[in-house]
């Protein structure tokens, strides 16, 4: 493995960084407006940073700015090395960093302006849609283009779930942000009535299923057997799962719809869709769990690790509540309350950012002319973990409980049938959850600025003085691992 | 499109139907042989493919996970077949979710409407004399109408305070019943035009006249020629008001859209117009019953 070609790291490199910046800009939004629902003087009467308006930036924020560097850095990264070869083209690459950053700062200018298309997850307008449209198709040639002239035949199953992906979110938000422009900063849709919300939730759906799920599941599927120093468990199961999961997502969007003005049988449609994505779910779950086996030592003394087995946890974990969510008559209960709010945050703070920081911890010394994994401070990489678990089971259990009070406060009824609560009643017996949610966020939100600084201290080239646990093995030398007899 | 052909509301066309009935089933099929064709692995322990260093086993698919998956599929045709969602095929339960609505709704009717009738049949005074009906009275008006009027009823700016003695469209019974039932629309119409500026501003101090409240008298003078012509038609000589026209009394110091000068500056140059929407189609002549006579017996 002498003749390394020469990799084009310096684009990685930049989206890593962007990674760190806009998870600490997107999750300190999220930490206000978090606030706001608990002490509404927040919002300090001012339009720009009313609820409504930095909401829409919270989550384009997190799931665009943070998510989507991260998905490019190591979308970008993943494919030179597992196909042996520089990108396609280095100069279309900083295009995509430099247009996606655009698309960004236009989105923290434009949404707090009140400028909005009101479509959820794709409230930008259109021509940022149109930036955002360009920026995405050179991604897909700068990855497509650099699988194409691989030095290796087969190609790596995270760049399976990259490529679907690049193809499917191209797709989404093309179809979707259709539009007929009125102005340089309002458009309309060119769908109408139950069809636009159709579409709507068909896209917003699946930004959580090639976005969310697909991507990250191929960040896991590089830098889990990267970091354990595993094989993948399972060739079969990534395949059958990887076609299965890609498949049946772009059917489960009615799900969003239930008791709409929907058809029936789209909603049904949804419903059952929705049911059978458990088991190509939980395929990524196993195949990421049993690749540690064998080395599960290292839980106990690698954080990285733990970050990564942690992130798969709560994926199975969330891919499970959403089949369930998506059943008529549980969704009767948990639609519109702070369930749902809890279900997405499980799935973006235990999934997404932890998957995210596990890899980030990982390549971050690499990029930096270290090796894998040797951060400034491991003692902080501990800290973050224990800090980004906590933060994020507080969150979603206090969203859980509000979720469960406020479906079952709207729907009781008194001896004569009528509701024994208003609705405002409901809002205020919310107020312990909306506190709760707050100081999850906030030790979550802490862990991302450990992070920020661990990371600025490892790219000055610096290391902390600290006494490292020490790595010695539970067992004896000369003594056999079980788990990993059977599986190499 | 042909007419013909165009497919009744709600329903696909039969080229769209046979598209979602057949991609469905077609889908499900095609996993079913995904899982079949990937049943077995070779001998080997790996797949024999490294990638920087990854290599990947071949392992065969954990048997509960196989079954799992098969099980949610059958799960999910027997719930196509009982309750539809292919296309137009209706399920053999013939379920639909505005059925189930429906079906509901008449459960609760035949549960709760004999208690209703009971309370509703009594007379005003048993009525309110009645503990059960007024706490029934109470929780359909936090349902039904606390939402403008306010838990406490008493209104808010726009919508009328119903604890005071000021009854705008009446306070008997029979009024009451109709305010709630058919809905009830004020409209105070725009005088701007007609008065001019130092119009408006006379016959709104005359009005803070009417209602014993401080005033400039040469301009409450200069007012009530011009009050006495245009205004005294639905708010009468005395500024008593006139409830079968729902035009308010301006003698009392209560104020739908605010008593300050400016405030009713504002009425009077650009109108007003009230709007009640009609609750009968929504709780039935009963429910209406009890509710008129718990919202009388708060009026102080």
């Amino acid at each position: 493995m002498s003749d390394e070609p020469d990799y084009d790291l310096g684009v990685v490199r930049y989206f890593a960084l962007a990674t760190v910046l806009w998870g600490v800009v997107g999750m300190g939004v999220g930490l206000l407006i978090a606030g706001q629902l608990a002490w509404p003087a927040l919002n300090f009467d001012l339009p720009w940073l009313s609820y409504g308006r930095l909401r829409p930036l919270h989550t384009n924020a997190v799931i665009f700015a943070f998510g989507g560097c991260a998905l490019m850095c190591s979308a970008l990264y993943v494919v030179q090395r597992t196909c042996r070869t520089a990108l396609f083209s280095s100069k279309l690459a900083w295009f995509v960093f430099w247009g996606w950053q655009a698309v960004i700062l236009s989105a923290a200018i434009t949404l707090p302006l009140g400028i909005t298309s009101s479509k959820e997850y794709a409230e930008l307008e259109w021509p940022i849609d149109i930036l955002i449209a360009i920026v995405w198709v050179s991604f897909g040639v700068v990855f497509f283009g650099t699988l194409a002239k691989r030095k290796i035949d087969h190609i790596y199953v995270a760049n399976w779930f990259f490529g679907a992906l690049i193809i499917g979110v191209a797709i989404l938000h093309i179809f979707n942000s259709l539009a007929i422009p009125v102005s340089l900063t309002k458009s309309y849709s060119v769908y109408s009535g139950s069809v636009d919300a159709m579409v709507q939730w068909w896209y917003g759906h699946n930004a959580v299923g090639f976005f969310l799920t697909a991507g990250f599941l191929g960040i896991m599927y590089y830098f889990v057997p990267k970091q354990a120093g595993r094989p993948v468990y399972s060739y079969r199961l990534s395949i059958v799962h990887f076609w299965t999961l890609i498949a049946i997502y772009v059917w489960a969007g009615p799900h969003h719809l239930h008791y709409t003005s929907l058809p029936d049988w789209a909603q049904s449609l949804g419903m059952i869709m929705s049911l059978v994505l458990l088991a190509p779910s939980w395929g990524g779950m196993i195949n990421g769990v049993m690749t540690l086996s064998g080395a599960w030592d290292k839980l106990r003394t690698d954080p990285i690790i733990k970050f990564l087995i942690v992130s798969i946890s709560f994926y199975g974990m969330s891919t499970f509540e959403g089949p369930m969510m998506s059943i008529k008559t549980i969704n009767a209960l948990s639609h519109n309350t702070d369930w749902t709010v809890g279900h997405v945050h499980s799935g973006a703070l235990g999934w997404v950012a932890m998957v995210s920081m596990g890899a980030l911890y990982h390549l971050v010394p690499l990029l930096y002319g270290r090796r894998a994994g040797d951060m400034y401070s491991i003692r902080l990489v501990n800290l973050h973990f224990w800090l980004a678990t906590i933060g994020t089971v507080i969150y979603i259990a206090s969203m859980w409980v509000n979720g469960l009070l406020q479906g079952l406060m709207w729907r009781a009824t008194t001896v004569d049938g009528t509701l024994t609560y208003s609705f405002a009643e409901s809002v205020d017996a919310s107020y312990p959850g909306y506190y709760a949610r707050f100081v999850g966020g906030a030790i979550f939100f802490l862990g991302m600025c450990i992070m920020a600084y661990n990371v600025y201290m490892t790219t000055r080239g610096a290391h902390r003085e600290e006494s490292q646990a020490p790595a010695t093995p539970l067992l004896k030398p000369g003594q056999q691992v079980e788990g990993a007899a059977n599986a190499t | 499109m042909d007419v013909s052909t165009t497919p009744a509301a709600g329903l696909l066309s039969t080229s769209w139907h046979w598209f979602v009935f057949a991609g469905t089933l077609i889908s499900l099929l095609l996993i079913f042989w995904l899982l079949y064709a990937n049943r077995k692995t070779s001998d080997n322990k790996t797949t024999g493919h490294v990638w920087d260093g990854i290599e990947e086993l071949d392992t065969p698919l954990p048997m509960w996970w196989s079954g799992m998956f098969i099980l949610s599929i059958i799960f999910s045709l027997f719930y196509l077949l009982f309750y539809g969602g292919l296309g137009n095929f209706g399920g053999i339960l013939n379920w639909s979710s505005t059925g189930e609505h429906d079906q509901q709704q008449i459960a609760h009717e035949q549960r709760f409407a004999p208690m209703y009738a009971e309370l509703a049949a009594l007379d005003l005074e048993a009525m309110q004399a009645n503990p059960v009906a007024m706490q029934v009275g109470r929780r359909l008006f936090i349902n039904n109408c606390s939402t403008c009027h306010g838990v406490s009823a008493q209104g808010t700016f726009g919508y009328p305070n119903l604890t005071d003695d000021e009854w705008i469209w009446g306070r008997s019974l029979s009024a009451i019943t109709t305010s709630i039932e058919q809905g009830r629309t004020g409209v105070m119409p725009a005088w701007g035009p007609a008065l001019g500026d130092d119009g408006v501003t006379n016959v709104s101090h005359h009005v803070l006249r009417l209602a014993g409240q401080p005033h400039d008298v040469e301009k409450a003078d200069a007012g009530q020629g011009q009050y006495q012509t245009i205004c005294v038609s639905c708010h009468g000589v005395e500024g008593k008001g006139n409830p079968v026209l729902g035009a308010p009394d301006l003698t009392n110091n209560i104020w739908l859209y605010g008593g300050s000068l400016e405030e009713i500056s504002f009425t009077v140059r650009n109108g007003r117009t009230g709007n009640m929407p009609p609750h009968e189609a929504l709780l039935g002549k009963d429910k209406v019953r009890l509710l008129a006579a718990y919202i009388e017996s708060l009026s102080q």
